[in-house]
């Protein structure tokens, strides 16, 4: 039994880790940016998120309204200067200023709100109260909630991609942008938007993981990017249903390991990203290898 | 009417090629000079100073290696803390065995580049940002991997053994000459390498990979190499980091501000140059001790120059001096002059 519990924690869990990779993926697929500062932009979302909470005493779901869509209007600004300004140079410059950003976030969330860890909306009913679902499986409510919220994410952005008329447009940039240019699309602000949307995701991810766990200027870092980027992998570059099975791939190694010493949770992801690595290069979805 | 064919070239053996438009020797002399007096600083100042310069060689070290990685293999690691780390637990594991630090150094810097093959072949397969992504889970897994092993120290770490019998006034002063010593050696390693035939496809492959690959330059092993000895520099500085702080502890080796500033100082002094990691390192020990009581400014501050600099100024501070002087301290290109001119130069394989 102690195993089910682990396979469904760690299924829910994955619902987490895709929320966490989606804007990675998304980045990526549209203008080839590998933003290395997308875990310390989820947790400045969470920060401000408990920011907005702690001045307004707004209710902690209500938040979302607020920071969700300011975390989009960063993601377009910094999208339209810096990375753009780093991606008319070379792939190089792009990692350097992501690369620095994330230092200097992670720096300054440090000097400013020091090293201790922050929860969001502890004490609410949704954050702390579970279900039984068997005689040793018990599932927290938000855990379902989370992981509800992923998979709409994921339908949400897969529906605009696919069908949308803006989506369409965003997939021709992604393509050729200078080909979409000449039909006249302007790529820089497609690019501006694609940045605002992954913004959006990291947002909610942010927001989510500060609820589930708590959020210090490290876990940029060392959880939510290096974890995204594995659910990434795991799952195969460039899909988003992918995506979602590489968090829950991720999510079920991780508990599994931790089922079987508490401390190896985090080091059996990773060693299934490894052997993903070694064994299937192109992910667990997709077919072609990525060149 | 002008003949279509071209006249005849000029006899080739008037034209002559050198490493470098002044004499090479001078440099050598002024290099061996500098390092004569670096090794004559434990005599001349105490041990306050000596312990800064000994953060400047780690980070000139490490800068060095990351140049090499980035700036001509063209391989954006963000894991290189990977080893940093190694380096310092191999020299930590080997004291334990009864070696003296001193020994277990280079022995742990060849470790930790035998420890980088198979890490290459992990990472190998993965390109430009995904590439710099797995370093990193790379490097938190290796750091799992060394807490799990409670005899060298699990979580918390350990003291390093071995100094016991040392006067701590010499361990100063042997730990400044272990320092100066790996610097000289990677910063060596460094000139020796990219003057090689090596060096030529790393130039080729940070000018431009595609033509690179299609003159016949086999980029997969240079890539491999550069790996292998970067690994090899950044066990090195990670065991003088070890000797140093007299203790291993494996939240602050295997920490990513290691490649942050290492990332850092090669990028504001100059990527693709020797010369840039030194003005780089300089930059950095001036941006550290004097914002040094006031925590992670410094680390901040170097972030956002490092930032405008690769937005504004490709090329580093070494680079807007190159532009005006043409100066090169380390000759690694080739100059083609012909009998007319003194200097002018038709090839010059550095930017």
């Amino acid at each position: 039994m102690v195993w089910v519990n682990a396979v469904i924690q760690g299924v829910l869990t994955g619902g987490l880790y895709a929320l966490f990779a989606c804007g990675l993926s998304l980045m990526f697929g549209v203008m080839k940016v590998v933003n290395l500062a997308h875990g310390d932009l989820a947790v400045v979302a969470g920060y401000v998120a408990i920011g907005v909470i702690a001045v307004t005493h707004m209710p902690v779901l209500w938040s979302i309204v607020i920071v969700v869509p300011v975390m989009a209007v960063l993601g377009y600004v910094l999208q339209r200067t810096v990375i753009q300004s780093a991606l008319d140079r070379s792939v190089l410059t792009t990692l350097i200023v992501t690369f620095g950003l994330s230092v200097v976030i992670e720096n300054g969330l440090l000097q400013f709100f020091t090293a201790n860890t922050r929860g969001i909306g502890t004490g609410l009913a949704l954050v702390t109260d579970s279900f039984n679902l068997g005689p040793q499986i018990q599932v927290a409510y938000l855990l379902v909630v989370i992981f509800v919220m992923a998979v709409g994410v994921l339908l949400g952005l897969q529906y605009f991609l696919s069908a949308s008329k803006y989506g369409r447009l965003i997939r021709a940039v992604a393509d050729d942008k200078e080909a979409a240019q000449l039909a006249g699309a302007d790529y820089r602000h497609v690019f501006g938007v694609a940045a605002a949307l992954a913004f959006g995701t990291v947002a909610l991810g942010g927001i989510a993981y500060g609820m589930y766990s708590q959020l210090a200027p490290t876990t940029g870092t060392d959880t939510i990017l290096l974890f995204a980027f594995a659910a990434v992998v795991i799952g195969g570059l460039g899909s988003l249903w992918g995506t979602l099975l590489g968090g829950v791939v991720l999510g079920v190694a991780q508990q599994i390991g931790a089922q079987i010493n508490i401390s190896d949770e985090v080091l059996a992801g990773y060693l299934v990203f490894l052997a993903v690595l070694v064994l299937r290069p192109q992910g667990l979805t997709s077919r072609r290898a990525q060149s | 009417m002008r003949s279509l064919v071209p006249a005849p070239a000029p006899p080739a053996t008037d034209f002559r090629v050198t490493r470098s438009q002044r004499n090479v020797t001078w440099t050598g002399v002024v290099a061996l000079i500098v390092v004569v007096v670096l090794a004559r600083f434990p005599y001349i100042f105490y041990s306050g100073v000596t312990t800064i310069m000994v953060q400047a060689f780690i980070v000139l070290t490490l800068a060095s290696m990351w140049n090499l990685l980035a700036g001509y293999a063209g391989l954006v690691s963000v894991g290189q803390q990977a080893f940093v780390g190694l380096g310092a637990y191999f020299v930590l594991i080997l004291a334990i065995h009864g070696l003296s630090p001193f020994v277990a150094l280079p022995v742990s810097a060849v470790g930790c580049g035998v420890a980088a093959l198979p890490l290459w072949w992990l990472v190998s397969r993965l390109r430009s940002g995904y590439f710099a992504i797995a370093t990193w889970v790379l490097a938190a897994t290796v750091m799992l991997v060394i807490e799990r092993f409670s005899s060298i120290g699990g979580g918390t770490g350990m003291p390093l053994p071995g100094f016991a019998s040392l006067n701590p006034v010499l361990l100063t002063a042997y730990t400044y000459w272990a320092g100066l010593a790996v610097t000289v050696v990677a910063l060596a390693a460094v000139y020796l390498l990219l003057r090689s035939r090596l060096g030529l496809v790393l130039t080729a492959i940070r000018d431009d990979e595609v033509a690179a690959r299609s003159s016949g330059a086999r980029v997969g092993m240079a890539r491999m190499a550069v790996f292998l000895v970067a690994g090899a520099g950044c066990g090195a500085a990670g065991g003088v980091l070890a000797i140093s702080q007299l203790q291993v502890q494996p939240g602050a080796v295997f920490s990513v501000q290691w490649t942050a500033e290492m990332a850092f100082a090669t990028i504001i002094g100059g990527l693709g140059t020797i010369e840039g990691p030194i003005i780089g390192t300089a930059v950095y020990m001036v941006l550290q001790q004097t914002l040094a009581s006031y925590n992670a400014w410094y680390l901040i501050i170097l972030g956002l120059v490092a930032i405008t600099v690769a937005l504004f100024a490709r090329r580093g501070l070494w680079g807007l001096v190159d532009e005006r002087l043409h100066l090169r301290l380390f000759p690694v290109g080739y100059y083609v002059r012909s009998p007319g001119e003194r200097s002018r130069r038709l090839t010059r394989f550095s930017r």
